[in-house]
């Protein structure tokens, strides 16, 4: 991993890119973030960063986090986020960053907490067939069979119907397509995870 | 969602002339042939036009050898060079799916004032 930034997700919209095609884009509000922690080898076996967004209130903070924020001297974050960098030698403690460590063309990968649906049947969640709906049948968005007879038990991890969405999801390999650098904004093709407003990570893409 | 409008409102073209559904219309398109690009008109009668912002678009039908074509256009398409209103229609509907059934004398469309 070389860089990686928070963010808001704002919305989904279309542009037109330079060939005058529809785009569909994810609008992310990405930072400004500030670099709240370094993490070295020799104080903490690993080399890291941590970075904080969006600025918060002290009343809503625990006394542990306070004296986290007054230890390194930095402003108190509502999101903090830990990145384990290739190279954290760039980075220093307070530094701000902002949408332009990203570029338009680059692949990223975003993960965020999915919407979350509820209590759903194996058909939405696992993915299964639906039965025939009509002449007679009576089998119609069931599971079907959970095993053999053999056993006399159902193995763990059987799919099956219950609760579906907000999970961390992570999209793989989507390209930035635009940045703009002054309202700290990244348009990134396709879909993102998450609702409105819910908090994002970007990273640079591992297969890129 | 003022973020989202911000963004829409730099791709909008303002050069697009106010034109409604009855409108005849000649959409001038970029069309990339090869290495080449030209322009190619398309002419027609506008059937229907929807959305808004970025996603508004419109349909324009014309016949030709005997057969109905309709192109669907984004309104502030970069591709499209200019648009020119030919001729303005009086129609009492805001979608003209009507034409699609009608053809010759039935399908003229009267000229508003």
């Amino acid at each position: 991993m070389k860089k990686g930034i928070l963010g808001t997700k704002i919305g989904m919209l279309q542009i037109f890119d330079e060939t005058g095609r529809v785009v569909p884009v994810t609008v992310i509000q990405a930072g400004p973030c500030v670099v709240t922690q370094k993490k070295t080898a020799d104080n903490d076996g690993y080399e890291a960063i941590q970075i904080g967004y969006a600025a918060a209130k002290e009343s809503h903070m625990t006394k542990p986090l306070k004296g986290h924020f007054a230890k390194q001297g930095v402003p108190a974050m509502r999101h903090l986020k830990e990145f384990r960098l290739d190279d954290v030698s760039a980075y220093e403690l307070g530094q701000e960053i902002k949408a332009d460590v990203f570029e338009a063309g680059e692949l990223v990968d975003v993960t965020a907490v999915s919407k979350g649906k509820g209590f759903q049947g194996s058909i939405k969640r696992n993915g299964y067939s639906r039965g025939p709906m009509a002449h007679g049948s009576k089998y119609h968005r069931k599971s079907g069979s959970l095993g053999a007879k053999g056993p006399a038990r159902v193995f763990l991890g059987r799919k099956g119907p219950g609760r579906m969405g907000g999970n961390q999801v992570t999209v793989q390999g989507l390209k930035v397509v635009k940045i703009d650098t002054e309202k700290n904004l990244i348009l990134v093709r396709g879909a993102v995870p998450g609702a409105k407003k819910s908090i994002i990570t970007i990273r640079d893409s591992v297969k890129a | 969602m003022d973020l989202l409008r911000s963004i829409e409102v730099e791709q909008l073209r303002q050069d697009i002339p106010e034109f409604r559904s009855g409108d005849t219309v000649r959409v001038n398109v970029k069309v990339v042939e090869g290495a080449k690009e030209r322009v190619q008109a398309y002419e027609g009668v506008v059937i229907k036009r929807r959305g808004s912002g970025i996603n508004e678009t419109f349909t324009v039908r014309r016949v030709t050898y005997g057969v109905g074509v309709e192109r669907c256009f984004p309104v502030h398409m970069p591709r499209i060079q200019s648009i020119q209103v030919l001729r303005r229609g009086k129609v009492r509907r805001a979608k003209l799916f009507y034409l699609r059934n009608l053809s010759g004398k039935a399908a003229r469309i009267k000229d508003r004032a």
